[in-house]
Formats: C-alpha cells, structure tokens, sequence
C-alpha cells in the first residue's frame, strides 16, 4: 500500500512556560498540541477548527518543521520529517508550502512581486535566472493578478491582492501540500470568496493538497474533505466534512456547530442553541480527565466520575464514526442538527 | 411612537495627507424603543465612524463633522457642549467596543471602575454603589461578582472582560446601547453567550441597540431591522428578515451571495465580487459600487443615487430603502423568484 502523502501519528508539542529554575528546568510546561493524528492523501483537503489556542497553528507549525515535536511523528509520503535539521528540511521544504493569515506582515515590503516569487527558486537552485521572471509572470496569471505588475511592490496592492500573491509564492516551487493557517481572515468580506474560489481552482488544477485552518466553520466547510474538530490540544472529533455538518457527535462538536451565527433570520429564529457555560480553560492548567468536562452539556450521561478522571481516547465507533467521548454516540446528535 | 434616537445627515470627513477622506456621507436613520438596528458593511465602510460621531468622539483633527444631527430626547447631540455631552455618555447613551480594553482602565480594579461610573452620574455612596456593581456584574453571568470586584481586568478571560464591558455599560440603565463588533475577538461559543446575554438584557429593560457588524449572521439573529453601508452611505436599509429574503441593492446582493454558508453547496463556486472596496479619498463618480457592480451603465456614473423608499414599500407598511437606480425593478424580481413555488431561494441556496 502506497502511504499517504501526508501521515501524522500521535503528533505532541509542549512548550516551556514561566521561565526557568535556577538549575536551568523550566518551571512549568504548556501542552499546546497532544496526542494529534491523521491522514492527507494527495488532493484532498483536511480543516483543523477549534477556538483560539486550540493549538491549530501550533499542529501546523510543528509539521512543517518551525516548531520542534516533542513526540510523535510526521511523515511526508512515509519518509519522517521530525527530528530533522534545517538542512534535513530542505528537500522537502520544496513539496510542502505555507499561506499566512496576515499577507501584510508575511512579504517584504522591499520587493518587488518579481523578485518575491523568484527568491524561492534561486534559493532551491531551480530554473535559470532568464527563467525565473518567465516563471513568476506565469505564477501571477495563475493567481489572477496582471502579469504586467510583476515590477510593483506589495504595498501597491489591495490586501486581497496581496494575498493572492502569498498563494503564487507557495505556488512558486510546485508544491504537493499547501498549509493555509486563516487564509482569509484578514481580509474584506467581499474578498473572502475571491481567494476561496482561487484555492480551490488551484488545488484541481495542480492537484495541490490543503490542510486548512480557519475558525470560520462554514469557510471550512466550503473548502474541506476531512474535519479535525480540536480543543484545547486535542484532536476530539474527526469526520468528513457531510458527517460533521449534519450530524456532529462529539458535544463539543455539537456545541460549535451551533454556536455559528447563520445569516438567514429565520434559521436563527428557529434553532436551538446548546449555549456553552464558562470559558475555554487555560491549557497551563488544563482540567482533569476529559478537558471538556467542565463545560460539557452532557457529563451528566456519564455514570460516575468518569469524564473527570479519565481521559477518553479518539477511537471509531460502531457506526466509523471517530470521537473522543466516553459516550458511545452522544445522544442528542440529531436535535443539534444544522439544518440542512 | 418617536424614536429614541433620530440621526440626520451625518457626515463626516477627515482631512488627511492622501487627501479628504469622506468617512460618513449623509448617514440617516431612526432608533425605536427596544430596537436593534444591524450596522453592516466591510471594514472601511464607516460603521465606527457613524457610531463615534453620534457619541462626539470623532478624533479632531483629523476629523470634522460636517453635518447633520443626532437628537436624543429632544436634544441635538451634536450641539450640546462637551460637558453636557459627557455626562450623557455613559448614562443614558452608553457603548461597547470590539477591544474591552480600550474602555477599562488596567490600573483599577474592576469594582473601582464600576463604582466611579455610579458615584458620577447617580451620585450615589461608595457602599450602594459597591452593592449595585456587584449585582450588576451577577446580571451578566459573572460567576462571584463580589469577589470579582476587586479583581484587575487582565485577570479575567476575554469573554469576561466583555461582560465587565456590558455590565459597565448598563449600570445605569441607558435608553441606547451602541455596540461596536462587541463579539468580533471572541470565540463563537462565547459570542453565542454574549449575544444572549445582550438579548435578554434587552428584554428585560427595553433598551434600543445599535448593532455593528461585519458578520452577516450576527445580524441576523439579533437585529430588526438592518443599514447596510457602503463607502461611508447606507446603501440600503431594510426590516432583517425583508433585506435577507429579497435584497434590493446589487451590493447587499452581491454580498449575502458571496458569503459560504453552512447550508450552501460546498461543491459550488462562491459568486465572487469583483474588485475591491473603494479608495474613500478617491471615489469613483456617481455611484460607488459602480466599478464592481454588474448593472453599471452610464446612468450611474452621473450622480450619486439617493436612498429612496422601494416601490413595493410604498403600497405595503415596510420601510425600505435602497440607493440604486435598478433597485425597484431587482426587488420586484427577486421577490417574484421567491414567491414562486420552485423558486430560487436566494437567501438559503
Ligand atoms: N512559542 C510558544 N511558547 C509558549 N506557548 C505557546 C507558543 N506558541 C503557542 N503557544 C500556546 O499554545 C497554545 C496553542 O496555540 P496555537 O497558536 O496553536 O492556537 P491556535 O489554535 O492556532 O489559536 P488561534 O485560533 O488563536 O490562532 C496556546 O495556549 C498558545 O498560547
Ligand atoms: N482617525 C482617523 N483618521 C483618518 N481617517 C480615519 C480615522 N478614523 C477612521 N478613518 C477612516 O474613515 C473610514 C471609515 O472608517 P471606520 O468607520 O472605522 O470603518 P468601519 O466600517 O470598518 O468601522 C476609513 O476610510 C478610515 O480609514
Ligand atoms: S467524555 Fe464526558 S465530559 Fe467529555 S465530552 Fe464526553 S460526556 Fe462530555
Ligand atoms: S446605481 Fe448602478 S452601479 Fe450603482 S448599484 Fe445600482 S446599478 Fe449598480
Ligand atoms: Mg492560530
Ligand atoms: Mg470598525
């Protein structure tokens, strides 16, 4: 069996927190990312969604080699990328490619877009320089800008703009993995769709794979395959993308689906919404067992104290379905439905 | 009934190096009794302006207020002099903001600031005050109000601070509440407590909101009626459900088509608006949408189209209104498609 292009297994980040001890230990450690697997087959698109500091940037940092893992492992076409030196990196570096949220702070104002989409292919040593500009002029018209702007600077540009050249630019080196952390977050409403059709032009025409990250549910509803449901550190629902729209099993699942506001007033007049007490924990002193449990509309189903001693594990159920829930399919599942 | 809240003719520019930037251009709209009203556009559209100006706190210079009015209780804001003013904000007009902590002090406990709020405006002893803090800040759902009054705001979590926000901004009981993306930096499970918060504390005292928002859905579900703004003007103003089921401004159109929906086909194409939102201090002749609508003709290059009441809305009791030349004959169209028993739902497909 050929492996996946992308295969991450029990993919684990902790960082030092609260600085150190005399002796040089760190006085605390934060678990950012715990336990996290999954597969991308080439051309598909996997969403990572949860709330903030779920740990979403920190999965897709630690795969792409800016963050060191502390255990687990990831693989790119079943070669093993963790542990890697900077150089290790570098053949790899070509197949797998990052869009930034924020495409203000992620090009230097001090290029020109030529000379922005050239630099990745010098630095790789690919195509002659003659070349190069033949390249980027190509690149730009894959991304719907004028290749006669090829000689500006990006401040010459809207920010929807500017985007798409953060996308040429992890185009440049004809990647096999796009990581998109909040794509389009940052920019105008009526740019979001410009860049989402884009990226899924782009991912038919180069038969590209995305691992997305967005906390917009229904962008990454729009542009995914596969859905990894994450809180706090934790992987704690997988599904496909239909599966996790129409009947999410996980109550924190369920919980998020229904908290997204639905620009139709009569759906929302309708709908019942599971209203989540408290806040999202602190991940320096996350809760006992399962970290949901202070929140969870649903403890009570659990016989005992279960959900705050143990931790349950991301297993698949009778039905394929994959959670992490001590219930075997939380019951409730189809009055949380999001109308379809 | 007269509205609590009746604004005229804002405008708003601000002079600046690139050029004169006309942040609102003569904004109109009344507020009822116990109203919501959605203020949607993108960013740079004028939403925080609009809300700044009603309040006198448009930063000047830049800034200039230009004209138009603002009168609450019989009284034209914009005239009162600053101190009057001041003692109005905050007690019978009140806000929250997108960032709680622009309006806490980090240096004062919470209770602290909570108190002066009540020992200003109502005059009242360290002790009652204390006491109504505390149970202002139970009204939230603020677990332990007692003992969180003495605590510092970078001690509670974001959704927290909004509460203390809320709580801060209701104490004494305000007739309008301006919120400002008041859930924009939360998480949608907290912005769902947030949202239900405001609704209930609506219910129980009445109070008229103005709601600005980038976020369609927000709107939605909380408004009553909604503005949608575009380069500084309302562009159209509509009852929420009415503006949702047959827009008639090409850019409200445009823009609830765009937008990826939890109940839209994932395997579609989003309906892409071309361009991008205009240069306010270089605004393209006559209508601003122009440059990315798909009706512009010459028609529209030569003045600017006012906000004028749609036919339909003439015959039946719905005040709406659109600022485009084609907006009677776009909303005839799309309600026919959408009386039809097949028809094209815009709103939900
Ligand atoms: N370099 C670091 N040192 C210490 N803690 C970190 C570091 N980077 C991230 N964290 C912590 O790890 C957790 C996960 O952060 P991460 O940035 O992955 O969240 P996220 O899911 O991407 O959130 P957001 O939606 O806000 O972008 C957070 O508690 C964060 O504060
Ligand atoms: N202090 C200021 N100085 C100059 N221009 C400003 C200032 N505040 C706002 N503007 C401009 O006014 C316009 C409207 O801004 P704003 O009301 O904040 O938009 P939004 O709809 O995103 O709330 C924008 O073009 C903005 O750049
Ligand atoms: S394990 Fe218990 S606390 Fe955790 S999600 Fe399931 S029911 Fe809720
Ligand atoms: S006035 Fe013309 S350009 Fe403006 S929205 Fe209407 S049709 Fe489009
Ligand atoms: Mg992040
Ligand atoms: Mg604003």
């Amino acid at each position: 069996m050929t492996p996946p292009l992308l295969e991450v297994r029990g993919l684990t980040k902790r960082f030092p927190v609260g600085g150190r001890s005399l002796l040089g230990k760190p006085r605390g450690w934060l678990e950012a990312v715990r336990d996290v697997s999954f597969d991308l087959e080439r051309g598909r698109s996997l969403g990572l969604v949860g709330e903030s500091g779920c740990g979403k940037s920190t999965t897709a940092r630690t795969i792409i080699g800016l963050h060191r893992a502390t255990a687990g492992s990831v693989r790119l076409d079943g070669e093993e990328l963790t542990g890697l030196t900077r150089r290790g990196w570098l053949p790899y570096r070509r197949r797998v490619q990052m869009v930034f949220q924020d495409p203000y702070a992620s090009l230097d104002p001090r290029q020109t877009v030529a000379s922005i989409l050239a630099e990745p292919l010098a630095i790789h040593g690919l195509a002659k320089p003659r070349d190069r500009k033949l390249r980027a002029l190509a690149l730009l018209e894959a991304v719907g800008l004028n290749p006669r702007h090829v000689n500006r600077y990006p401040h010459e540009f809207s920010g929807g703009q500017r985007q798409r050249i953060g996308v040429a630019r992890a185009l440049a080196l004809e990647p096999d993995l796009l990581i998109c952390d909040e794509p389009v977050s940052a920019l105008d409403v009526s740019i979001q769709a410009q860049i989402l059709n884009l990226l899924k032009e782009l991912q038919e025409r180069f038969g590209l794979a995305y691992l997305f990250i967005a906390h917009d549910l229904a962008v990454v509803r729009h542009l995914c395959d596969e859905v990894c449901v994450m809180y706090l550190g934790r992987v704690v629902e997988r599904a496909s993308r239909d599966d996790l729209f129409r009947d999410p099993r996980h109550p924190y699942s369920r919980a998020l689906l229904s908290a997204v506001p639905l620009a139709d007033p009569e759906a929302e007049a309708e709908r019942r919404r599971i209203v989540l007490e408290g806040d999202v924990p602190s991940p320096t002193n996350p809760p006992t067992g399962c970290a949901f449990h202070p929140r969870c509309p649903d403890r009570e189903r659990v016989p005992g104290d279960l959900c705050r001693a143990e931790c349950p594990s991301l297993r698949a159920r009778a039905d394929g379905r994959v959670h992490a829930c001590h219930l075997e399919a939380p019951a409730g599942a189809a009055a949380a439905r999001i109308q379809a | 009934m007269s509205p609590v809240l009746d604004v005229r003719d804002l405008s708003v520019r601000f002079d600046t190096r690139d050029g004169t930037v006309r942040a609102v251009d003569g904004v109109s709209f009344a507020l009822e009794e116990g109203e919501t009203l959605g203020l949607v556009g993108e960013s740079g559209s004028g939403k925080s302006v609009t809300n700044l100006a009603l309040l006198g706190l448009v930063p000047s210079p830049p800034g200039v207020v230009e004209r138009g009015e603002v009168l609450f209780d019989g009284r034209d804001l914009l005239a009162l002099p600053p101190r009057e003013l001041r003692k109005l904000r905050g007690d019978r007009v009140s806000m929250i903001f997108q960032d709680p902590m622009t309006s806490l002090n980090p240096l004062l406990t919470v209770g602290r600031q909570l108190t002066e709020v009540l020992e200003v405006h109502r005059g009242m002893s360290r002790r009652d005050a204390r006491k109504k803090a505390a149970a202002g800040l139970a009204d939230v759902g603020i677990p332990a109000p007692e003992a969180r009054l003495d605590a510092y705001p970078h001690e509670l979590s974001g959704g927290m601070r909004q509460r203390v926000m809320i709580a801060m901004a209701l104490l004494c009981d305000p007739k309008v509440l301006i919120a400002d993306e008041p859930t924009t930096a939360l998480d949608v499970t907290i912005q769902a407590q947030i949202l239900e918060l405001l609704q209930d504390l609506q219910a129980k005292h009445g109070t008229a909101i103005v709601m600005i928002t980038h976020d369609l859905g927000v709107v939605a579900g909380m408004a009553d009626r909604v503005n949608v703004m575009y380069a500084g003007r309302v562009v159209e103003t509509a009852p929420t459900r009415d503006l949702f089921r047959a827009p008639a401004h090409p850019y409200t159109r445009a823009l609830l088509a765009s937008i990826p929906r939890l109940s839209s086909s994932p395997d579609e194409d989003l309906a892409a608006i071309p361009g991008a939102p205009p240069d306010l201090a270089d605004l393209p002749p006559g209508c601003a949408f122009g440059p990315r609508c798909e009706r512009v003709r010459d028609a529209c290059r030569t003045a600017v189209p006012a906000l004028a009441a749609l036919r339909a809305s003439l015959r039946s009791n719905a005040d709406r209104r659109a600022a485009c030349i084609d907006a009677d004959a776009l909303h005839e169209a799309g309600t026919a498609a959408h009386a039809a028993p097949d028809g094209h739902r815009e709103d939900r497909r």
